[in-house]
């Protein structure tokens, strides 16, 4: 159950976050969530929209750089240990976070955060024996 | 023109500095004649001159000097590393060479004789902007193969000044070293004045504690209005002089005691304005590009080097100082796209030759100088190529530092990365103008 995640090329220049925006809203695309990852230089924006085929063609086709990858989207309990459970976990077999971060909204106690791991497969097999509740798009989506 | 001096009106070499017209004419006219005679042997040379079927005894006038061939820069990259030079290896006495990039340097060679000219030019220089035998000079240049370290050396140990050989960096200890051996003279690039400026005025120092009194640039162009910040800044008088590598570094022109400009050294040089384009002098007192023939150089006998650099050699008159030689404005800008920076030479297109080494960006880059504070900064906005982005910060930060050292490796300075989206950098047809220099430096 791996979401795709769309990531753009952001220039360090006012107004290149709000064009991609723009785009999307022009094309009628929802965007679910959208994490900024920036230094001095540039930044990259990391996206979950619905209909992510149609969002990267009216991206690319504005000129934007756009990378697709697969992340997952897994709720932690809302506890004390409850993220350090899942590091371990991901952790065992080997599997690395390249970055994370939260969902925009929370559902009942539970956080959701977005990961993005060098092997998603390996890590959804780890996350799933421990019981972590791994979101599929449609869920995703209908909050 | 001015006609109060700033300072005492000294000479080093009273006669030569002050010979009437005529014998400064004549003089230049033999030594024309001899420095031919040592480029004629020369195989660069020896072809230029079949080519043109110049004879080298056919010199009768000065003027016949536009008979001779130009001496380009590629010149000496072509006949590297050594086809300038004209004499046994054993008479060499001092090898120097261009600063800062990479890659290969310009080669130029001193014999004994060279050495100990150049001293004396240096001298000049020294002494018409202020040195004293009595003085302590602090010399900021880098040492090494730049022609400013050991040419003023030479020239300050000539007059008879005690040095402080402390080269350049670490402005902490620069400031230290003046307040603790307190010389009354400073040699560095005026940029690196502009930071120790910053960092004496900033760093609550006692300027009674510093005994500056002057101070000799060189490296890299500066502006009147730097002299003016300086000199009020650190209350000090700011010296300006030229002279390339290539025609034996430092002490080519230099002020008087009148600053009317840079005093040509022209019995041992001749200087020529031309148009860059049509190759033909100026009218007298025009902006055109600077030729410079050395007349009593041994080792490496250069013949009219065009040195791309653009300024005026200035025909209203003698200056009040005495002396007869003609004088020359700053230099005002450069005939071809090389950048100084930092007392570096950079070229964009060993930029261009460094971003092609790296496959994550296109072709298409913009070079932009400026100077945010005192020390110049280039900033190079390269377009990212789309197939390299990564969703991965990590990934991306290799990209920028996989440029950086590879622009690093091929000029020997730091830039400023900035990837920009593709198809986002001004195009160009034809002669494209890829560098932006914000400096605002006016002349
Ligand atoms: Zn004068």
């Amino acid at each position: 159950m791996k979401i795709k995640q769309i990531s753009l090329f952001l220039e360090n220049k006012p107004g290149h976050l709000n064009a991609i925006c723009r785009t999307l809203a022009k094309a009628g695309i929802n965007i679910v969530t959208l994490s900024l990852a920036d230094t001095q230089q540039f930044g990259i924006v990391r996206l979950i929209v619905e209909d992510w085929e149609r969002g990267r063609d009216e991206l690319e086709k504005a000129g934007h750089v756009v990378n697709v990858r697969d992340v997952v989207a897994a709720t932690v309990n809302d506890v004390p240990g409850g993220m350090a459970d899942l590091l371990d976990a991901v952790g065992a077999v080997g599997v690395n976070i390249e970055y994370m971060y939260a969902f925009s909204f929370r559902t009942n106690d539970k956080a959701i955060l977005v990961f993005r791991f060098d092997d998603a497969d390996k890590a959804i097999e780890a996350l799933k024996r421990i019981g972590a509740d791994i979101l599929d798009a449609s869920t995703l989506f209908s909050h | 023109m001015n006609t109060v001096p700033v300072i005492e009106n000294r000479f080093w070499q009273h006669d030569a500095e002050c010979m009437p017209r005529p014998q400064l004419e004549s003089l230049q006219l033999q030594r024309l004649r001899e420095a031919v005679a040592r480029a004629s042997a020369l195989p660069f040379y020896q072809k230029k001159f079949k080519e043109s079927g110049f004879s080298p005894d056919s010199i009768k006038t000065l003027d016949d000097i536009r008979r001779l061939p130009f001496t380009l820069k590629a010149d000496f990259r072509d006949n590297y590393p050594l086809g300038f030079v004209a004499v046994p290896r054993s008479e060499v006495s001092r090898f120097q060479g261009t600063s800062g990039t990479t890659g290969k340097p310009t080669w130029t060679a001193y014999t004994r004789g060279d050495v100990d000219r150049w001293a004396d030019l240096c001298a000049r220089f020294l002494v018409s902007g202020g040195l004293r035998p009595e003085h302590t000079v602090q010399i900021s240049f880098g040492f090494g193969l730049f022609t400013g370290g050991f040419g003023l050396h030479n020239g300050i140990q000539r007059v008879g000044a005690a040095i402080i050989p402390i080269s350049s960096g670490n402005s902490a200890r620069q400031i230290m070293t003046m307040q603790d051996l307190r010389p009354e003279v400073l040699i560095c690039t005026p940029s690196y004045a502009l930071k120790l400026m910053d960092d004496i005025l900033s760093g609550n120092i006692d300027r009674a504690s510093i005994a500056l009194e002057h101070a000799h640039f060189g490296g890299e162009p500066w502006t009147e209005s730097m002299r003016e910040r300086i000199e009020s800044g650190l209350g000090i008088r700011c010296w300006n002089n030229y002279g390339m590598a290539e025609c034996g570094g430092p002490g080519i022109a230099g002020e008087c005691a009148y600053r009317n400009g840079m005093h040509i050294q022209e019995d041992h040089y001749i200087f020529e304005v031309i148009d860059p384009d049509t190759l033909e002098p100026v009218k007298p007192g025009e902006k055109g590009e600077i030729v410079v023939t050395p007349l009593t150089r041994e080792a490496m006998p250069v013949l009219r080097y065009r040195t791309r650099d653009i300024g005026i050699v200035y025909d209203d008159g003698e200056c009040p100082c005495g002396r007869t030689t003609r004088r020359m404005s700053r230099i005002m800008g450069r005939t071809d796209d090389m950048l100084i920076i930092r007392g570096v030479n950079v070229f964009p297109s060993q930029i261009e030759s460094a971003l092609m080494q790296c496959k994550a960006v296109s072709p298409h880059y913009m070079i932009e100088v400026s100077r945010p504070k005192a020390l110049d900064e280039i900033t190079v906005h390269i377009e990212m190529e789309p197939s390299f982005f990564s969703d991965s910060m990590r990934e991306m930060q290799q990209i920028r530092e996989n440029i950086d050292r590879a622009i690093y490796g091929a000029t020997g300075l730091h830039m400023v990365i900035n990837l920009v989206s593709p198809n986002t950098l001004e195009r160009f047809e034809g002669k494209s103008k890829r560098v932006k220099d914000l400096r605002n430096l006016k002349f």
